[in-house]
């Protein structure tokens, strides 16, 4: 084992976690541990774009931006942290243009913007144009350039370093973040990083579903190693389904794609989100395309023998247009479905895309032991956060965004703390829990498989928690994932070594995502109302009265040492905004 | 929207999800176990239209768990999943199994001149470094940033398009024959990736990244044999980039 000491450690290295490191390099010695190198993040993936009223080629101001976001999350957005997301985003984009980041430009050499689902002119009037882009590679420029920017400061990376356990200690009765245990994959040796402030930008859940835009390596680490150790997790009930994943695979097809003016259709040609989304149409909020996609196909409208997708549109665009604008999606389309997308349309279905939930933090990045004290000396931001500024359902682009602005924000906080804070004592023997999980699995010989597991897990996500829910499914589900966390205590791997052991590193994957998707499903069932990204089939309407509140899931571990789920609520916060009844 | 196209597309999926039996040629290596690399074929029934990693993972998965390789996006995106596919430097993930005839068996090998660390894992650390020494980032001078931002032109942002699509993945890195022989050379990539510097009117370190690019291990050794821009998954010219940067040199024009 070794034992290193820095001021600031970040855990994970996609857009959050190199935004913040960035500032936090600048103030305070800094290590990132990162399981993948950092330009592999899945940061990469995202492609449509960047939201912010800049105003570069129409009429636009934040206050439109803020509305948005909350109107999109269906008002459980906590609106102080909106309006931030949305002032700040004009300078989170002129930030990243200064660093480098080579946007699409308009005819007079400013950003150029596009239009994306959910954003619009005046409160809902008509779509607008705010989404800041390059080409249909927005994710991959961001990733990139952030990557050039710690290169540039120095940032001193740990890579392939797996963050397995978070490390707390009381004093004066409150606990304090003391480090975190990570795992070297190269060697299978041990590292204990004592730090005065940790911050997590690990990523999402979504390999718990199994038609997913997500990368294998997003399974909830973050979440998992916080929640363990007695950390809530808010409004983990609400996933994004991204409504045009190829079909089967997931592989995501930008919004963007909509944007320069793709249509959905059914299997009689018909541009069916006319019926759903008069005014917004193909550009609704995303959990609404999601579903009516979804209506179309219980129907019997979806495409293909088996009725089980719709069309993607895009052949009335100009091909210079796919070029110039989504090159990437147009090769995706011609590589994994042999599609010519210039003459024919590609087959999509929704896809698991976006944990809405997380670890739940305030605007300033530090994480919430419960609806208000700070621990001191943790944050959070991305995707394993949850601020929360997109409510039941995030507005396209605005994750980039998120991830810009939440990243900037924790790793100020971050090493503006370790400059006044001394380290606290690491726990005694701090090592002792990463190292006992690891010698369990290597050591079993228990008869039961992690892919078989992780494939069962997937499909009764799929096939219970999904689009829609109702409370049979969501019980089917809980059941299921109980069944599986008791199998899971009898997995073995077949890699016994220490070098590269990626067999060992699935199964503590498969553990965080089952404990996880346990989560969810509880928090799902208790939610009787349909809300954003959560529609329960039982209860198909928003409920103001009872539900107008944040889901905050806490570990239980009783005297025995059996686990429990405590629900717990907070307060959603409303300034601007009255909750309306949300129409596109 | 054109019908008949449609039921084309479908007849074509309907026909073809059937699986059919390949086998896998994996070279293996590990040092824990011995200090010599040996092949090793692994047979599985595939759908066709699915992906070398796909295959890759039902080893893994379902027959060996102590195979090794890096992945992540499963899209062609990440970069992670570089390797010899065939005798090619391919993504994994961005290669289908009907794509590179499934009649013989399918060699599987690590990139090449960079140290084998396990399986298909290399040691990816000379190539990052070989990046990170040609100033992979904007430079500019301070003294009038605007408030706003820096004003380009589509013509000009249109100059490095191609070169901002590098993902880092070293496929053409390790497909190119100077880098294999000497392990000094920068190779492709931190050429493009200077490359999409030098080209950016935003820039102000261009001579400077020439200077370094003018070095003996630096652009000179390039031969020309194409085999970065015929390796590269993003489809980028990358041969073409590296002429532009040795013309840049002697012309002192960019």
């Amino acid at each position: 084992m070794k034992i290193h000491k820095y001021d600031t450690v970040i855990v994970g290295a996609g857009g959050a976690g190199m935004r913040a490191a960035i500032e936090s390099t600048k103030r305070s010695r800094t290590a990132v541990l990162t399981k993948l190198y950092p330009t592999r993040s899945h940061t990469g993936a995202a492609q449509g774009g960047m939201a912010a009223a800049l105003a570069n080629v129409e009429e636009d101001n934040w206050e439109w931006h803020t509305f948005d976001t909350v109107k999109g999350g269906d008002y459980l957005v906590d609106q102080d942290a909106a309006e931030i997301l949305a002032k700040e985003a004009i300078d989170a984009v002129l930030d990243l243009e200064k660093m480098g980041l080579p946007f699409n430009r308009t005819p007079n050499g400013t950003i150029d913007q596009r239009r994306f689902g959910g954003h619009s002119r005046n409160h809902g009037e008509a779509p607008v144009r705010r989404s800041c882009y390059a080409a249909d590679r927005t994710g991959h420029m961001i990733l990139q350039t952030l990557y050039q920017n710690c290169v540039k400061e120095g940032v001193e990376f740990f890579n392939e370093f797996y963050v397995l356990d978070q490390l707390i200690t009381e004093v004066d009765g409150v606990r304090h973040s003391a480090g975190v245990v990570a795992y070297e994959l190269a060697t299978g040796e041990i590292h204990v990083f004592q730090a005065k402030s940790v911050i997590y930008a690990s990523g999402g859940t979504g390999k718990f579903f199994k038609v997913t835009s997500n990368a294998h390596t997003l399974t909830g680490d973050g979440q998992a190693a916080c929640y363990r150790r007695g950390i809530p997790l808010e409004d983990m009930e609400f996933f994004q389904f991204h409504p045009t994943g190829i079909w089967r695979m997931g592989i995501l097809l930008t919004e963007g794609a909509r944007g320069e003016g793709g249509i959905l259709r059914n299997k009689d040609g018909e541009r069916f989100m006319e019926k759903y989304a008069p005014v917004m149409k193909d550009l609704a909020s995303r959990d609404v395309v999601s579903r009516s996609i979804y209506t179309e196909i219980r129907e019997g409208r979806g495409c293909g023998p088996e009725g089980d997708h719709v069309y993607l549109d895009l052949t009335h665009l100009p091909p210079e247009q796919l070029d110039a604008k989504l090159p990437d999606i147009t090769e995706f389309a011609r590589t994994y479905l042999g599609i010519e997308p210039y003459t024919d349309p590609i087959p999509i279905q929704p896809t698991a895309h976006y944990a809405m939930g997380g670890v739940p933090t305030n605007v300033e990045g530090e994480v919430l032991a419960d609806n208000t004290t700070v621990v001191p000396g943790l944050y959070a931001a991305g995707e394993v956060a949850c601020v929360s500024v997109h409510g039941a359902n995030r507005l396209g682009t605005n994750s980039l965004l998120d991830i810009n602005v939440f990243g900037r924000r924790s790793g100020i906080a971050a090493a503006e703390y370790a400059q006044k804070a001394d380290f606290v004592e690491l726990p005694e023997n701090p090592e002792a829990f990463v190292v006992e999980q690891i010698e369990r699995l290597r050591e079993s010989t228990g008869n039961e498989r992690v892919a078989t597991l992780r494939k069962e897990l997937q499909e009764t996500m799929d096939a219970n928690v999904m689009v829609f829910r109702t409370e049979q499914t969501i019980k089917t589900a809980v059941e299921k994932i109980a069944e599986l966390r008791e199998r899971y205590k009898n997995v073995s791997i077949q890699d016994k070594g220490k070098r590269f052991n990626t067999d060992l590193l699935e199964a503590i994957e498969l553990g965080n995502l089952l404990e996880l998707a346990e989560v969810m499903a509880v928090s799902a069932l208790a939610r009787k109302e349909s809300r954003g990204g959560h529609y329960r089939e039982d209860y198909p309407n928003r409920d103001d009265v009872n539900f107008m509140r944040h889901t905050m899931a806490y570990r239980e571990v009783g005297d025995d040492g059996t686990e429990s789920i405590r629900l717990d609520y907070k307060p959603v916060v409303q300034t601007r905004y009255q909750p309306m009844e949300r129409k596109y | 929207m054109a019908t008949p196209v449609l039921d084309k597309v479908e007849a074509e999926a309907a026909a073809s999800s059937h699986l059919i039996t390949v086998t896998f040629r994996i070279r293996r290596f590990n040092p824990e176990v011995s200090a010599e690399s040996t092949w090793e074929d692994f047979q599985l029934e595939i759908d066709p239209k699915e992906r070398v990693l796909d295959g890759l993972h039902k080893i893994k998965w379902d027959v060996d768990g102590t195979l090794t390789f890096r992945r992540s996006c499963a899209h062609g995106i990440c970069g992670s999943d570089a390797m010899r596919i065939n005798g090619k430097n391919r993504l994994a993930c961005k290669t289908l199994i009907k794509d590179i005839n499934p009649e013989k068996p399918i060699t599987v090998e690590p990139i090449k001149g960079l140290t084998v660390l396990k399986d298909l894992v290399v040691d990816m650390e000379p190539f990052f470094q070989a990046y990170r020494d040609v100033m992979p980032f904007l430079v500019t001078k301070d003294t009038n940033e605007p408030t706003r931002e820096r004003l380009q032109s589509a013509e000009d942002r249109e100059r490095f398009d191609d070169t901002t699509k590098c993902i880092l993945c070293a496929a053409c890195t390790s497909s190119c024959p100077v880098f294999w022989n000497d392990g000094q050379y920068f190779g492709p990539a931190a050429i493009v990736n200077a490359h999409r510097f030098i080209f950016d009117s935003r820039d102000e370190a261009g001579e400077q990244r020439l200077e370094i690019l003018n070095d003996r291990d630096g652009v000179w050794r390039c031969r020309t044999t194409f085999n970065c821009t015929d390796a590269c998954p993003r489809g980028i010219e990358v041969t073409k980039a590296i002429q532009e940067v040795k013309r840049a040199l002697i012309t002192r024009r960019y």
